[in-house]
């Protein structure tokens, strides 16, 4: 094979998904009334950064094999924490960030801790983990309310030369910052063999330990940037359990979509983030079309469902029965 | 008397007591302490009309929780449980709305939503071999659009029925509540296909390696499949029975249901891995998880401080002997 095919089944996942997500936006703006203008670009582009920046922490730890069911906990606790702390002078704008930034890989590590070195399974761990993070998310705001850094906030959530939404140069900074070093690191590598086949990563000296530490531990960090984000667009903290629950689901979904395999070892993050947006249009379809909004949230659990069920097409492919159990 | 205790206690311990699994042990000795706790704070905290309202409420959670570890000991889980329960309580009561004919039906129809939310989480999980975490999110998705789209996002107003009730808080025995009674009965039955019938002979080997189970000539699919539907109709069951105690449905009253009930089988020892665990252990891990509740508003601990407490004993107890043994 050449090198392109091998890279086009690499990537195939991400480019499903990128294509998806060309079609519905192509299908979203030309339904809007008012078109594919910067506007509604920025607007779309704000709604689908928020999930886009939690999907890329799921990611992060499916890639795995994990799963991290307190993503949208740690997404809400450190939205409630930047409606405290992100207020002020530039300095202390500043040193808040950085507090909320901190307080996300701290909650990633916890995770990380736990499932790894307390050897737990992640889906039991990062609910009970949620369950904590919320709490202290309810501490920190029994009622919605607080505020934050109105100038940073509409700058982020802005367009840059009237053109281009801040929050979308913000997705691929934190892209290239984060995600293609971590993916192409030693660690990296070692994450996504301890997805692909923990045991034969073992037997080979892969770090494994230390790789998915660092998946966990920097899933809080995303989820954290998705939480800083949250603040800016809402002005507010609110610590709504409903909410948490829904970003959680709705990362699978956009993992799903994305190309990420559930198994672990295979997808990349930039195709959580085309499986994010995709999905955030799919659900505004719903507005364009002047469907009830009653009807959304059943429209978003159908377009799950189908989703997840389109991976059963690989049992086609499967010729011996005993392949059905792995 | 001290003597003939104190000494070489594992040797003369009955047989029941050496066999038994250390978890169970550590669930029941917890909830001993918390008892204790609990009896330093309010004196009526031993008083038997106090154990038996924790009962009571303990059972609907027995209930939910029963389901959920026929699950888990396939190795798989059901997070559809929040909006089964609820898609079971609010379609009994919207059936209690339709004339004499519905207030008859109304608890069979509510169990039966939820087996069908149940038969698509087995489905998925059996024949399109779908992770059962994510197919049970999604059907829980689904179950949550369908009920938003029914009540039109409001909690629905129609009220549970007087059967309902009667099942939830009425007292067939006296000083027994009936719930007691049903989890009782419902524990009965599931200890008996677990250990008596070739189902459950099933559920545990597919637990343990599904593959060996289906080379032994298990129809595994069906076994899974059969599973998801009994949880999914359990836990609208206690959906049916929560609408009867608070005598209507809400819009999230299966929310509050989900972690305690996979703490609950898990604290009992059942492994999250399947094929290992006990019912006697899920009866503890019920009865430690309402202690638990239960202590905590009783100290008037806020919602807040309760979820931090609550994934905190999580946690810490699955350090104590949830682990999954070291890579080697």
């Amino acid at each position: 094979m050449k090198d392109w095919r091998y890279w086009l089944a690499e990537q195939r996942g991400t480019l499903l998904a990128l294509g998806i997500f060309i079609v519905m936006f192509v299908i979203y703006t030309s339904n809007h009334p008012a078109g594919f203008t910067a506007n509604v670009v920025q607007t779309a582009a704000n709604k689908g950064v928020l999930l886009a920046f939690v999907a890329m922490a799921q990611t992060l730890v499916v890639i795995t094999s994990g799963i991290d069911l307190s993503v949208g906990m740690i997404f809400l606790l450190t939205n409630c924490l930047a409606s405290w702390l992100v207020v002020g002078t530039p300095m202390q704008t500043t040193l808040g960030v950085i507090a909320v930034l901190a307080a996300g890989l701290l909650c990633g590590a916890i995770n990380g801790a736990i499932v790894i070195y307390g050897r737990l399974q992640p889906i039991v761990a990062t609910i009970a983990t949620g369950a904590v993070y919320y709490g202290v998310g309810l501490l920190l705001r029994p009622f919605p309310g607080g505020s934050v850094n109105e100038d940073l906030a509409d700058a982020m959530t802005g367009r840059f030369f009237d053109l281009v939404p801040a929050s979308l140069v913000v997705l691929l900074a934190v892209v290239l910052l984060i995600w293609v070093p971590f993916s192409r690191s030693v660690l990296g590598r070692a994450a996504y063999a301890a997805g692909s086949s923990e045991t034969a990563a073992y037997m080979s000296g892969v770090p494994i330990r230390r790789g998915k530490f660092a998946a966990y531990t920097l899933a809080g960090l995303l989820a954290a940037i998705g939480g800083l984000f949250l603040t800016f667009f809402t002005y507010t903290g609110e610590a709504a359990y409903a909410s948490g629950n829904a970003y959680t689901l709705f990362s699978i979904a956009a993992v799903v979509l994305g190309g990420v395999s559930l198994f672990g070892g295979k997808g990349s993050a930039i195709g959580a983030i085309f499986g994010a947006l995709a999905f955030r249009t799919i659900g505004d379809l719903l507005f364009v079309f002047d469907f009830d909004p009653l009807w959304q949230p059943l429209f978003q659990g159908v377009i799950l469902l189908v989703a997840v069920s389109l991976g059963a097409f690989a049992l086609f492919r499967v010729r011996n029965r005993l392949e059905w159990f792995l | 008397m001290s003597e003939t205790t104190l000494g070489g206690i594992a040797g003369r311990m009955p047989k029941f007591i050496r066999r038994a699994d250390p978890a169970v042990l550590t669930a029941f000795a917890c909830i001993v302490v918390l008892l204790l706790v609990g009896s330093l704070y309010s004196r009526s905290f031993l008083s038997p009309e106090y154990l038996l309202q924790q009962l009571k409420v303990a059972s609907f959670l027995g209930v939910i929780a029963t389901g959920m570890m026929l699950v888990i000991l396939l190795g798989q889980i059901d997070l559809s449980v929040p909006w089964s329960v609820a898609a079971g309580a609010m379609m009994a009561c919207a059936a209690a709305a339709y004339g004499p004919a519905g207030v008859v039906l109304a608890i069979p129809f509510g169990i039966f939503c939820g087996v069908l939310i149940g038969v698509v989480n087995g489905i998925g999980v059996a024949y399109l071999r779908i992770p059962s975490m994510i197919i049970t999110l999604a059907t829980n998705a689904v179950a949550q659009g369908l009920m938003v789209v029914y009540t039109g996002g409001f909690s629905p107003q129609d009220s549970a029925t007087g059967a309902m009730r009667y099942l939830a808080t009425g007292f067939t025995i006296p000083g027994v509540p009936n719930a007691v009674i049903i989890w009782a009965l419902i524990g009965a039955a599931m200890v008996f296909v677990l250990t008596r019938s070739g189902f459950g002979r099933a559920v545990y080997g597919i637990g343990n390696r599904e593959r060996a189970a289906y080379l032994s000539g298990i129809d595994t699919r069906r076994v899974v499949m059969i599973a998801f539907a009994v949880s999914g109709g359990l836990s609208a069951f206690g959906g049916v029975l929560l609408a009867g105690y608070a005598s209507k449905a809400a819009q999230s009253m299966g929310d509050a249901y989900l972690l305690p009930s996979i703490a609950a089988v898990v604290l009992g020892g059942t492994s999250i891995l399947g094929g290992r665990g006990s019912y006697l252990g899920t009866v503890a891990g019920v009865i430690l998880i309402t202690l638990l509740q239960s202590i905590l508003s009783v100290m008037q601990m806020p919602e807040a401080g309760r979820q931090i407490i609550y994934g905190v004993v999580i946690v810490a107890m699955l350090l104590l002997y949830g682990r999954a043994p070291a890579s080697r």
